[in-house]
């Protein structure tokens, strides 16, 4: 579906993208995942044609695209901001890439006005079309976004950041509703998130980025079990490290066994439930470095100055060029 | 919203009263002094009659030139970064700074028959001083900021992602731009097109230079109304100012009304 070859990309002397390969599967949900200043959202503008590489190309179901101007890629873009025309209702919005279409595929008046009708019905906006985008609420917003995105059919669709402005209980809910809509439409997706979370929850395969790199390709499950880079292992869900000779051991707060003869000893100055668990955080004796542990919460609290002792039982050792040496179990 | 609405409304009232009513009304006052008839021969006799017509036409037709071109200048300074664009964007507001004669001379000079601009006009048959072309001319200059100032802050507001959503739809640029950016900063055009409009219509210091006031033909009606407090006719005077001032107010409140119909339909 998608082939991207050798993007790179600067703005002015801000390399933005070193020589990025990727391909894309029809019918896959991807996750551009990284900081901001990572690049991904640049990607997402060059593979829809906002932006141009400076060299590579960008192969889209078959046809080389590399040069081709947004308005002839047919692919649709949903916005952080949502981009709504405020000037003009949800509906005329929604039916906008269908009244721009010049020549023979240009559909009559009514036809457009149904076809606008079907989209906001698939959003669950029934019945808003009369409304201006003022009078909504930013998941509405977003749903038109969408809806507007989906009414030219487009083989691709990409969203930059496109929960990022609404909050947390919306956010959610929008999520499960979008993945859903993917399979149900048989959808091409990929969406920029600079949240793990988000990525992990909807992506069939997530696409790890920092500064301008590709980190990481795979899924979620992989990416988070077995990151490849230091920087994955930090980025994508949360890391203790150790100092170890010749680089740096990472595990996970609950890839812990606590035991009595452990070798290591945490001195807790922080406790708290997150969820199901004990949190426990605070510095190990010996080297000071802060770590984060998750406790059954089936135990009592831990207790504020406890001596926690443990063993990480899954760990992941990098050395100092930040390579993946092997995964220790001890 | 705060509250102390009846406290900062009674403020405005008389604010307002104190500031622009009690000198209008005094106006009045004096104009109905003349008795109706009287006051249909001053305010409307042939002579105010072309110069309400040239002061509000040449008002109408600079406030459009700027409409197109101010539009263009808030486009480039909203748009782009160049080298001196604060030093362009001072230079937008230079007309609010300027005394108007100044640039009235200023513009005489440049289009007088002899004058830089003038000497190449002249064989052509155009002739822009003393007629009412250079009046468009200077109240063009006059009102550029007031259509620049109007628009700049809108187009920043409307954000680069609008268009950007257009052209994924498939729009070309000038449907994006006639569907999209237009209507969208529509209002705000017409806001600077109504204050560039008010300040023509009113506009005295750098008109008279240029105009030549040849009455009936290049006399704009605030001259016009000069020339009588000159001739000690101020009841005359005041006359011609009442019927500009009704004209003037019929017209910004037909915008206002625009305006108020077209926020209500966007529903912010």
């Amino acid at each position: 579906m998608i082939h991207l070859r050798g993007i790179t990309k600067r703005f002015g002397d801000y390399p933005a993208l070193h020589g990025i390969d990727l391909d894309v599967a029809p019918g896959e949900f991807i996750a551009l995942l990284g900081p901001s200043g990572s690049g991904k959202t640049t990607l997402l503008r060059i593979i829809a044609g906002l932006e141009f590489q400076d060299s590579g190309t960008v192969l889209l179901g078959g046809d080389d695209v590399s040069r081709t101007p947004v308005a002839d890629r047919h692919v649709g873009f949903v916005f952080q901001h949502y981009a709504l025309f405020r000037h003009m209702t949800v509906a005329d919005n929604v039916a906008f890439g269908l009244s721009v279409r010049r020549g023979k595929g240009r559909l009559p008046k009514a036809a457009r006005r149904a076809r606008a009708e079907e989209l906001l019905r698939l959003v669950q906006l029934e019945g808003l079309g009369p409304r201006y985008p003022g009078q909504l609420s930013g998941g509405q917003r977003q749903r038109v976004a969408l809806a507007r995105a989906l009414a030219i059919e487009p083989r691709l669709l990409l969203l930059d950041e496109p929960f990022g402005a609404l909050d947390a209980k919306v956010r959610k809910d929008l999520r499960r509703w979008l993945r859903d809509l993917h399979k149900a439409m048989g959808l091409t997706s990929i969406f920029v998130t600079h949240d793990q979370e988000e990525a992990l929850e909807l992506a069939d395969r997530v696409v790890v980025m920092n500064q301008g790199r590709i980190e990481q390709v795979g899924a979620p499950d992989a990416v988070y079990m077995n990151p490849e880079t230091p920087f994955v292992s930090h980025f994508v869900g949360e890391t203790n490290r150790l100092p170890a000779p010749g680089g740096e051991i990472h595990f996970r707060p609950h890839e812990i066994t606590l035991a009595a003869d452990g070798a290591e000893a945490l001195l807790v100055d922080n406790v708290f439930r997150k969820g199901a668990v004990w949190r426990a955080e605070g510095l190990l004796e010996g080297s000071g470095q802060f770590v984060e542990l998750d406790l059954p919460s089936s135990g009592d609290a831990p207790q504020l100055g406890q001596t926690i002792r443990f063993h990480p039982h899954r760990a992941r050792m990098f050395n100092a060029a930040g390579d993946h040496t092997q995964g220790e179990t001890r | 919203m705060l509250p102390g609405f009846g406290l900062s409304f009674g403020f405005t009232l008389a604010w307002l009263t104190l500031i622009v009513l009690i000198p209008l009304a005094t106006i009045f006052l004096k104009a109905a002094g003349l008795g109706w008839a009287e006051f249909v021969e001053v305010g409307f006799s042939e002579r105010a009659m072309a110069a309400y017509q040239l002061s509000f036409g040449t008002a109408a037709a600079a406030g459009l030139v700027n409409v197109v071109f101010g539009l263009v200048v808030a486009w480039v300074l909203v748009r782009y970064d160049f080298p001196g664009k604060q030093v362009v964007s001072a230079l937008v507001d230079l007309p609010f700074a300027l005394p108007t004669a100044v640039a009235g001379i200023a513009l005489t000079a440049l289009y007088a028959p002899q004058g830089w601009i003038g000497q190449f006009l002249e064989p052509l048959g155009i002739k822009v001083a003393f007629t009412w072309i250079g009046i468009t001319i200077a109240l063009v200059f006059i009102g550029l900021p007031f259509v620049v100032r109007s628009v700049e802050p809108v187009l920043a507001d409307l954000g680069r992602d609008v268009e950007e959503a257009a052209a994924t739809l498939g729009a070309t640029r000038w449907q994006t731009f006639t569907q999209v950016i237009f209507p969208a900063i529509g209002p705000a055009l017409l806001t600077g097109f109504a204050l560039a409009f008010a300040r023509g219509v009113g506009e005295y210091g750098s008109v008279i230079f240029i105009s030549g006031n040849m009455p009936g033909r290049t006399e704009i009606a605030p001259l016009l109304i000069v020339t009588q407090l000159e001739q000690y006719a101020y009841a005359g005077a005041t006359a011609i100012a009442v019927v500009m001032m009704l004209a003037s107010f019929a017209v910004l409140l037909l915008i206002n009304l625009i305006q108020a119909a077209s926020r209500r339909r966007m529903g912010a």
